[in-house]
């Protein structure tokens, strides 16, 4: 049996009531009707009882969990109150989940990002669960006059066998508040689990298709103004001065006035990745109106100097942060990064002799891949509600990392951390972008200067021109084989603008014994940050489509090579810091070989393959393309995935099939440009999405069945996707596809995109 | 500013506003009616789209002034009890993640199945591509589609 100490997470447990907010809404969304009946009325609690920040129990036996992690599309408001719902062993039938807000002082880590979500409270959730259980067996024990030892528990009923004694939740809820938190838990046996491992619907499903309001976005309050926002024209510009007259005196404009979000002795901490630190803000009565204003505001800009700041770290450790100075181009971006090809870089690792193996090869194969910055573009543009008065702060807005921000908006905004609530909207998409969350600044600046709330909005050409973008990077692999085609040496050297996408010690390092990795970087005044998978949604493109080619330049099928390193690595490791299992990413290849009946494709079918381990998990996919009326199409996908126990098993599959759509939209079409530091695209006019018509036909999700504790799911499937779909256009169209976006090669080769 | 009357979800409803306000933002900003999302502004997305009439309109390229007499129907008015066969279909088949975009789908859709009630596979992507799902759904909205179809 698995216990959990309760002391590793005691804030978590403390009751306080105080901050749990008298005037509960309660969403009704697990209820069959719309809005709720009479009857469903009636059976509302009269009281609720709190046994710890995760969890109420009503007198009448209806359960509600708080959700602590922001909500964008990964599904956690239903999976991780699944986990607490198991362990305190009540019918989800009767549960209702509620977002919690951001409360530091109750929950543990309210960030969404890295795929971390359910593999972080995997152990916290649980324990809260059954912490719970434990607190409503011991008031039953007290009540009954018998051992807690021989008291049971079932879908939210508490039974003693040999008097015969039941009751529900709800009545021993009160008495139960006000036991003693057990020290050491017991968490359940897999083999118990009754809810974990069975597919719960979207606990907001019945909210999203009737449009109530779940988003930011969507917030409105009595007086509540509306603001946009100006940001200069140009990455390396910066704001010289504007004409209020340009704006006032147009219909239902207020005031327009500029903010800025750091004071000068604010030390940046890591996600303060802010692309215009000064911006204008327009206020009015209506949206609409203040994006009109925005149009006609005259404002000059300038070109912004070189910056040097110091900024904490990631691990709190201060480091010195460079913003050049000038306005940047894509083409002279190419141009620097590929003078990387033959310029070294820093060696990140090195196994045996790889220089010595290159000199004295048979042949090379040598290939350079490159792909663009990417716009994380959700579909709900970046935005917030503020409500600043006099030293008291409220802040309603999309964001995956609030603890993040909280530090920010206090410097801001000159009020104290405790006087400023951050309450968690539903985001319209993240994929990373709103862990950058100074929109919530800028609404609060605007908020405290108007001392009024506001609602902030930007344009779809504010998000995508101010973005927090994925890298551009480039990628030089290169083998050496001896005369019978045997792999001697493997080399890849790896950089972009402004980082590197290397990971140096993973596949196919360990499984050569002549192994180099160098990284470069090159700095930059476009912001960039996270985005689904960082680095990986890129290096694994790379790394798998040479693989591909290396396979059949040595004659191989491109599983069984990969298959054969993995043995390798598994047997007879090189190296150190491997940091994979090789076993298990032989698995999801050996799965998805199966389960595609590799060997056997159906006619006209071209297929590509491609692995990849990732924020915890392992995962390999196979594209099938086929060619109709001169149009690639993706008739297929298959995934195996190897993240360990499988929470909601429908709804990861749902975002596997997300992450595959992400994927290939992205290897198609997926570019951002900059001329003189502007982005060259700022509507989805210019900048292409993935659409209906270029979704896969079909996609098969296949999860592995073992009793691993669970691992990442949101991003690990993104990644490998880039080079199956590669792989299987080369089979398709006989070329190779080294530079994303691949869509304008295949439109070179008259074939319709 | 101008006043109008407006026949929204089967309500009159009367806004004074600019005449060049879309929709949109008089649905969302000034009757409170916030299902219908604000994506792009330029009809690209489809995460605003509501019906006249019956069709599908993207309701942010829709000036208020054009709207005259005709009915609006938006998310919140396409069934009472959010039982249309598309709403009972779209949980059925589990289809948010974000859930941003799907209120357009959803219009979308059930505008195509009203005037296509069996649409095939190519039918559901010629109607649904001006839709942008950004986290990627598409699979599970033609299957969506499909067992509402059924359903009607």
């Amino acid at each position: 049996m698995k216990s959990a100490n309760t002391k590793i997470n005691r804030r978590s447990f403390l009751k306080v009531s105080a901050l749990a907010g008298g005037g509960m809404v309660l969403s009704f969304s697990w209820l069959a009707g719309c809005k709720p009946t009479a009857k469903e009325m009636l059976a509302m609690p009269k009281e609720w009882f709190e046994l710890n920040s995760y969890i109420k129990i009503g007198d009448n036996g209806l359960i509600t969990l708080f959700s602590p992690n922001p909500e964008f599309g990964s599904n956690v408001k239903t999976s991780m109150p699944m986990l607490i719902a198991e362990e305190l062993d009540v019918d989800w039938k009767n549960v209702m989940v509620e977002q919690a807000d951001f409360y530091p002082e109750r929950y543990d880590r309210q960030f969404t990002g890295g795929s971390q979500g359910i593999r972080q409270g995997w152990v916290p959730m649980r324990t809260a669960g059954a912490t719970a259980r434990a607190l409503l067996v011991a008031a039953a024990a007290q009540t009954w006059s018998v051992p807690s030892s021989e008291i049971t528990t079932s879908n939210g009923e508490i039974s003693h066998a040999e008097s015969g004694k039941k009751a529900g939740y709800g009545e021993m809820a009160s008495l139960a508040a006000k036991m003693e938190i057990p020290e050491d838990i017991a968490l359940k046996e897999i083999k118990d689990f009754k809810i974990i491992g069975n597919s719960k619907k979207n606990v907001d499903g019945k909210n999203i298709v009737t449009g109530k309001p779940m988003y930011a976005l969507d917030k409105k309050v009595e007086g509540m103004k509306y603001a946009a926002i100006v940001h200069p024209p140009a990455f390396g510009m910066k704001l010289k001065s504007f004409d209020k007259e340009s704006v006032s005196g147009m219909s239902g404009i207020i005031d327009a006035f500029s903010i800025n979000l750091f004071k000068d002795d604010y030390r940046r901490n890591f996600f303060d990745t802010t692309t215009f630190p000064e911006i204008i803000a327009i206020v009015g009565n209506s949206t609409w109106e203040v994006m009109q204003a925005k149009k006609n505001l005259k404002a000059e800009w300038e070109e912004a100097p070189k910056t040097e700041f110091m900024a904490a770290g990631f691990g709190g450790n201060a480091t010195e942060v460079t913003i050049p100075a000038g306005l940047e181009n894509t083409s002279s971006h190419k141009a620097r990064m590929a003078e990387y090809i033959n310029k070294p870089g820093n060696v990140l690792r090195r196994d045996g002799d790889p220089e010595g193996q290159f000199k004295n090869a048979h042949k090379v194969i040598e290939r350079t891949y490159s792909a663009p910055f990417l716009a994380h573009n959700t579909m709900e543009p970046m935005n917030a509600f503020a409500d600043v008065k006099g030293d008291k702060a409220e802040i309603y807005g999309p964001t995956q990392a609030p603890d993040l921000i909280r530090g920010t908006i206090e410097q801001a905004l000159g009020i104290p951390k405790e006087n400023i609530q951050i309450n968690l909207a539903r985001m319209g998409g993240g994929f990373g972008r709103r862990a950058y969350s100074h929109h919530l600044v800028e609404a609060a600046l605007i908020s405290q200067k108007i001392q009024a709330p506001v609602k902030m909005v930007y344009t779809r050409e504010d998000d995508m021109s101010a973005g927090v973008y994925r890298p551009t990077y480039s990628a030089t692999y290169r083998a050496a084989l001896d005369e019978n085609n045997n792999l001697l040496a493997f080399h890849v050297k790896a950089g972009g603008i402004p980082e590197s996408p290397l990971h140096a010690n993973r596949f196919p390092a360990g499984a050569i014994d002549n192994y180099l990795a160098e990284g470069w970087d090159i700095p930059s005044n476009i912001t960039i940050g996270a985005f689904r998978a960082p680095r990986s949604n890129f290096i694994a493109g790379a790394e798998q489509s040479f693989l591909d080619e290396l396979a059949e330049e040595m004659g191989k099928d491109p599983i069984e090579f990969r298959l054969e390193l993995l043995k390798r690595a598994e047997t007879d490791p090189v190296g150190e810091n491997n940091d994979y299992v090789p076993a298990r990413y032989a698995g999801v290849l050996e799965m998805v070989r199966d389960k595609s009946n590799w060997k056997s494709p159906q006619a006209n079918v071209h297929r590509g393959v491609s692995a990849y381990f990732c924020h915890n998990s392992y995962v390999a996919e196979v594209v099938d393309t086929v060619v109709k009326d001169n149009q690639p199409v993706v008739e297929n996908v298959y995934a195996a995935v190897d993240c360990g126990i499988v929470v909601n098993p429908d709804a990861a599959a749902n975002m596997g099939e997300g992450a595959i759509v992400d994927g290939i939209g992205n290897a198609y079409f997926g570019e951002m440009a900059f001329e003189n530091g502007a982005p060259t695209k700022t509507n989805f006019d210019k900048y292409r999405m993935i659409r209906h018509k270029e979704a896969p036909k079909k996609i098969e999700v296949h999860f592995v069945q073992n009793n691993e504790d669970p691992t990442g799911l949101g991003e690990p499937l993104f990644p490998p996707v880039f080079a199956a779909l590669a792989n299987s256009l080369y089979k398709a169209t006989g070329k190779r596809y080294y530079e994303q976006p691949f869509a304008p090669q295949l439109e070179m080769q008259n074939l319709k995109m | 500013m101008a006043t109008y009357n407006l026949k929204i979800n089967g309500k009159s409803l009367q806004v004074d506003v600019d005449p060049n306000t879309p929709m949109l933002w008089v649905l969302r900003d000034h009757l409170d009616l916030v299902g219908t999302k604000f994506g792009c502004g330029i009809a690209q997305c489809g995460a605003c789209t509501v019906h006249m009439d019956g069709n599908a309109v993207r309701s942010c390229q829709l000036p208020v002034s054009a709207v005259e007499s005709s009915e609006i129907t938006t998310i919140e008015g396409l069934s009472e009890e959010g039982d249309h066969p598309v709403q009972k279909a779209w949980i059925e088949h589990d289809v948010p993640q974000c859930g941003y975009c799907q209120a357009g789908q959803i219009m979308s859709a059930a505008a195509l199945l009203k005037s296509n009630p069996s649409p095939s596979d190519a039918d559901i992507e010629n109607a649904m591509n001006g839709n942008i799902c950004r986290c990627g759904t598409y699979t599970r909205i033609k299957a969506a589609v499909k067992t509402a179809s059924q359903n009607l």
